[in-house]
């Protein structure tokens, strides 16, 4: 085991979550009003904990370096939230949940943990109903269910095409609700800069107030660090601009271990890239993928044309076209997990059948979901011999009711109508499976830091599915996290507010200073996006969608070549003491030039194919991952040297006791 | 109730039930005026009850005189609050492509409102006053009509009217339909009220005018 | 393409603001109009100069923070969509395009075209929740039925981002549409019945706290609302303020 403990609870797996809330430590209601918490990032994941670690009494102060709580990018979720509820009676159980998940992560994940997200996941429903969240409903009045990648049963609640937005509008109404109380205060327009350790012990933070430069030290009995993935290492990536890792990055560099950085998801259905110009990527919604059919053309000829402009996908008849994903996997087809979505398309356009001008692009189309659709409602309408024209109209009118924003989008983004011609989409980095080790109380290597949702590694393996990312943050921040904390907190009663005058405050906060002095003192030839984009095209090009030894090695070295120079030849204009966006964006650079490389080395070192993570060495001959269980059935988790590259490996033998190890099959 | 009367959606139904009298007070003087033209005995006797009616006299008319005062009045202080509420101002504000110019600007077509109620007033009300209760005149129920007739002789009265009953027209075509949104009335009804607020404020400023422009062109003669 | 902008540049809150002509080209069609920002600050950076600040985050129109007034008009000419949406083929060669801040006494800027929106939290603190615990021990999602009529038109009304675009587009700068849309979603689902009075009241007085003008029914807001928010839950809110301050 050596120093990673994951204090799994024993027992039973069904037993291990309830055991384990009755034999942890709790801090009495009047204690707990002497204890400070400080969460750092207010997504579903620090928005949910700081809003119940307040309701339960403690003292919390929340820090985002968005303007409001409101707009951390949980909001940009889409398609649902999955939960075990089984309102669709269609065998759904928290085990079946629990077994899609841990399939869909390739069997790279903790089974506790898993289970106790499956567990939760229909209390998650419940709350949120409670709180007001307007999920979707059928005309009985009851919840709706849509069905999502990778799964056999109907298990997706959702608001429209804004489900992440209505959960995280959700967790912000219960934050305002300890806001008014006075038990939250909260520092917007704020970002962590380092982590300050006393005793070695996670005691505050150093933040920098983004209006006015202010560096400023708050300290805490715990630190909690719900701040997001690092899909923004890949420069175009579906995340916000301002998603950044230095939070996780800066405890990582504290001593906490950073668990297999190498597995990023790259979601198979966004809008493909337009130009040199691209800033960031648009999603859209897998959901799409219910009624949407994926398809190229089957001669290379046709596709040439297509992308000569020469020839319209409309022209194509059906037999002209190969729907891939039905062709290969007949069972899931359209629906197969994300990992295996993206490789496919991958695959297609790599052998030259993408469609945009760029080559790199396939059709998601909805012509027949619009005849069926239109079918239907002709029928139930009572129209007799409908034709083809009255046919199309009622389809898209119910194509309509179910994507329509999302079809508006699309429109606005591309200009071109996908009602009547083929949407166009692409892979893009989405979501990191990656992140800050933690046990099963969520606490990293750092007594006192702990990480919740997608910044940390813990529940989707190496593939998250659809749909489970809102499921794991607000499950994480509403009801594991602000319980398994009480267990540290506990010791703390009599400790006291701790002082920010200590020497390790002063000298963390000398050490924020420099840091950015000796950033802005660079001789200034290029700006930051520069290396932004220049490490994007690295971690694309040879840590993206395939892997191989030789890129990878490349690409440590040339990472490492771009940071040398990010340092020495990095422009930032204005000063440190005031609003300088440029500056805040070199320092989340700065840290991505790091992560990036060590990304590299966890990719190099995993010899196999698995989930996000796949090596062109380690494929069967169909083109199918291959996973070598016996050699890697492991949590990589990092532990910083002082140079990426030296970084220590540390392993968490993954023991599975309920689920036989299998292949990966959708077919 | 002090705190009510602070809050910017109390403020907004003052406007609006303000409103709304004016807008009953109107069609009543408006049944009345139409008389004129249409019958000056009934005009003469109907304009004799309303002003020597009590009940009229001292309860509705101080209640009337207080509806228009707290309208503007109320309009006014809104208005300020509004531009405050601006801070600095835009060097370019596209406010045509968003809102119809006569809801963007009520106190214009308010204030040309507001300045011929004071020339109307001047014109009959003082008048009256002055009949009634400074030179104690005897009743005479005959001579409304012929007063009135009178008033528009000049064409530079007449003008000013019609002009003022077009922007009353502006004005009531953005506020009556406002007026029930503002009370909290949007629901499947609100379109035929709406319709029914156009209509309204089309047609009886067009009445007020023609009523105007018959009597410039035909005068009394004798 | 080339165009000239015009774009308001303040060093910081107290500092006074100006118009700063640009002048740029190689703009194209498919590039958003935070891209062409982008280039434009790429060359200002290149220069030595200071890049023109603007807020911006998810670039996809949906966490409400890119802001921007464009050409007098909140998110620019386009409708239903936010800034970083617009795309410059909506412009022409040649145009001149002026850049605002939003502009709002409860909205002072921060620097260049960044404006502090925090009166919205505010509005939002004072009321803009439903009071239960997030224990998780509350009753199963299904046991509590509503009508599909009334869930989606509290879903309609809470897809506000929180923009403000309502404000800057409004004559009043009035933030009705924005506060209503939060009324009405919880008026509309039985869950939020039980504090509804005391909601519209505590919101509707921070509201006016903050500075914001009057509705005057204008309709400006909802044309230029990114998310189609209607004017419908501003009549709402005026009757469930109404009838919350009749009950006293």
């Amino acid at each position: 085991m050596g120093i990673l403990d994951s204090k799994i609870p024993s027992g039973p797996l069904a037993d291990k979550w309830t055991k384990h809330k009755n034999d942890i430590d709790l801090v009495n209601p009047a204690n707990k009003r002497n204890i400070d918490v400080l969460v750092v990032g207010t997504g579903l994941a620090g928005g949910a904990a700081a809003a119940t670690l307040a309701e339960l009494g403690y003292n919390v102060k929340t820090f985002c370096y968005q303007d409001s709580p409101r707009r951390a990018h949980s909001i940009a979720a889409q398609g649902g939230i999955n939960a075990a509820k089984n309102y669709q009676g269609d065998g759904d159980s928290p085990y079946r949940l629990f077994y899609d998940t841990i399939k869909g992560g390739d069997y790279r994940s903790r089974e506790a943990n898993v289970y106790r997200l499956a567990e939760e996941s229909a209390n998650i429903i419940d709350q949120c109903v409670a709180q007001g969240v307007p999920f979707a409903r059928e005309y009985g009045g009851l919840l709706d269910n849509r069905s999502f990648g990778g799964v056999l049963v109907s298990r997706t609640f959702y608001a429209k095409g804004q489900t992440g937005q209505q959960l995280l509008l959700g967790a912000y109404a219960a934050m305002n609700r300890q806001i008014n109380r006075g038990k939250i205060q909260a520092y917007n327009r704020h970002e962590m800069m380092d982590l300050v350790l006393v005793d070695g012990k996670a005691r505050g933070i150093i933040a920098r107030d983004m209006v006015t430069g202010e560096i400023q030290r708050h300290s805490g009995h715990a630190v909690v660090l719900a701040t997001g993935g690092y899909g923004n290492v890949f420069f175009l990536s579906t995340n916000a601009m301002g998603s950044n890792v230095m939070a996780a990055w800066r405890a990582h560099r504290r001593g906490a271990f950073f668990a297999n950085p190498c597995y990023t998801q790259i979601h198979p259905t966004c809008i493909p890239v337009s130009g040199e110009h691209q800033s960031k990527l648009t999603l859209m919604s897998e959901s799409l993928r219910n009624d949407g059919r994926i398809w190229v053309p089957k001669r290379k000829e046709d596709a040439d044309a297509i992308r000569a402009g020469k020839l319209k996908p409309t022209q194509l008849g059906e037999e002209e076209r190969d729907y891939y994903l039905e062709r290969r996997y007949p069972a899931f087809g359209n629906l197969v997990p994300r990992d295996v979505a993206s490789r496919a398309a991958k695959e297609r356009c790599d052998a030259g059948f993408g469609v945009n001008k760029t080559g790199e692009a396939v059709y998601l189309d909805f012509a027949s979901a619009i005849e069926r659709y239109g079918k239907e409602k002709a029928l139930t309408s009572g129209l007799k011999d409908p034709d083809k024209e009255t046919i199309t109209k009622l389809g898209e009118e119910v194509i309509e009711a179910k994507y329509g924003n999302l079809f508006q989008m699309y429109e606005k983004i591309v200009d071109e109508n996908p009602y009547k011609t083929p949407m166009m989409i692409y892979p893009a980095v989405h979501y990191t499976m990656g992140g800050l080790w933690v046990d099963y109380n969520l606490q990293t290597t750092i007594p006192g830091c702990y990480c919740a949702g997608e910044a940390n590694f813990s529940d989707h393996g190496a593939n998250r599915l659809g749909a489970s990312a809102l499921m794991q943050g607000l499950a994480d921040g509403y009801f594991v996290l602000p319980y398994t904390i009480g267990d540290y907190l506990s010791d703390d009663i009599r400790t006291g507010p701790i002082p920010t005058d200590s020497a390790e405050f002063e000298a963390a906060e000398k050490g924020v200073r420099d840091r950015m002095e000796k950033l802005m003192s660079g001789t200034g030839i290029h700006s930051v996006d520069y290396y932004h984009k220049k490490l994007g095209k690295i971690m694309w090009n040879k840590c993206g969608m395939s892997r191989n030894g030789k890129e990878l090695e490349e690409a440590i070295k040339e990472i490492a070549e771009l940071r040398k120079d990010f340092w020495e030849n990095v422009k930032i204009p204005g000063t440190i003491d005031s609003k300088n966006q440029e500056l805040e964006k070199a320092g989340r650079v700065a840290d991505f030039l790091e992560l990036g490389e060590l990304f590299a080395k966890d990719a190099l070192h995993r010899n196999e194919s698995c989930g996000g993570h796949f090596r062109e060495e380690y494929q069967t001959e169909e083109g199918e991952a291959l996973r070598d269980d016996k050699n890697f059935k492991y949590v990589a988790a990092w532990e910083f040297k002082g140079e990426p590259k030296d970084a220590e490996l540390h392993k968490e033998d993954l023991v599975y006791e309920n689920i036989e190890l299998k292949t990966r099959s959708y077919k | 109730m002090s705190g009510l009367i602070k809050s910017s959606i109390a403020r907004k139904v003052v406007m609006a039930l303000s409103g709304l009298f004016l807008v009953v007070f109107l069609t009543q003087h408006f049944v009345i005026n139409i008389t004129s033209v249409i019958d000056p005995e009934t005009f003469n006797s109907w304009s004799h009850f309303m002003g020597y009616n009590p009940l009229v006299q001292f309860i509705l008319q101080p209640i009337l005189i207080a509806g228009v005062i707290i309208h503007f009045v109320m309009g006014f202080i809104l208005e300020i609050q509004n531009k405050n509420a601006r801070g600095v101002n835009y060097v370019k504000y596209k406010g045509g492509a968003n809102a119809p110019w006569v809801s963007r600007n009520m106190i214009y077509s308010g204030l040309v409102v507001l300045a011929f109620l004071v020339l109307h007033f001047y014109d009959f009300w003082v008048h009256e006053m002055a009949y009634k209760y400074v030179n104690f005149l005897p009743e005479d129920p005959t001579r409304y009509h012929e007063e009135t007739v009178v008033k528009f002789a000049p064409f530079w009265r007449t003008i000013l009217y019609v002009v003022s009953f077009g922007l009353l027209s502006l004005h009531l075509w953005h506020g009556f339909s406002s007026s029930f949104q503002s009370m909290g009335l949007n629901n499947k009804y609100s379109s035929a009220i709406k319709t029914f607020t156009k209509i309204f404020s089309v047609v009886i400023p067009l009445g007020f005018a023609f009523i105007a422009l018959y009597h410039h062109l035909n005068p009394i003669t004798h | 393409m080339k165009l000239y902008l015009k774009i308001w540049r303040q060093k910081d809150a107290n500092a006074n603001g100006q118009i700063v002509d640009y002048t740029l080209d190689g703009v194209e069609g498919d590039m958003s109009f935070l891209e062409m920002l982008d280039i434009l600050n790429e060359e200002l950076v290149s220069k030595g100069e200071e890049p023109v600040e603007f807020d911006h985050d998810c670039r996809e129109g949906i966490c409400g923070t890119c802001s921007l007034q464009i050409n007098g008009e909140p998110h620019g000419p386009d409708r239903l969509i936010t800034t970083c949406q617009l795309h410059m083929r909506k412009f022409n060669d040649g145009d001149t395009i002026v850049i605002e801040p939003f502009r709002a006494k409860a909205f002072p800027v921060i620097k260049d075209l960044i404006v502090d929106r925090s009166s919205f939290d505010r509005i939002q603190q004072a009321g803009g929740y439903i009071s239960v615990n997030t224990s998780g021990n509350t009753v199963d999602a299904n046991a509590i039925p509503i009508e599909k009529h009334a869930a989606d038109a509290a879903m309609d009304a809470a897809t506000c981002i929180g923009c403000g675009a309502c404000v800057a587009a409004c004559k009043n700068a009035s933030a009705m549409l924005f506060t209503s849309a939060k009324v009405s979603q919880f008026a509309l689902l039985p869950q939020g019945q039980v504090e509804a009075a005391d909601r519209v009241q505590n919101m509707v007085r921070q509201m006016d706290l903050e500075g914001f003008g009057n509705c005057t029914n204008t309709g400006a807001c909802e044309v230029e609302c990114p998310k189609g928010i209607s004017l419908e839950n501003i009549a709402r809110m005026n009757r469930e303020y109404l009838s919350a301050s009749v009950k006293g």
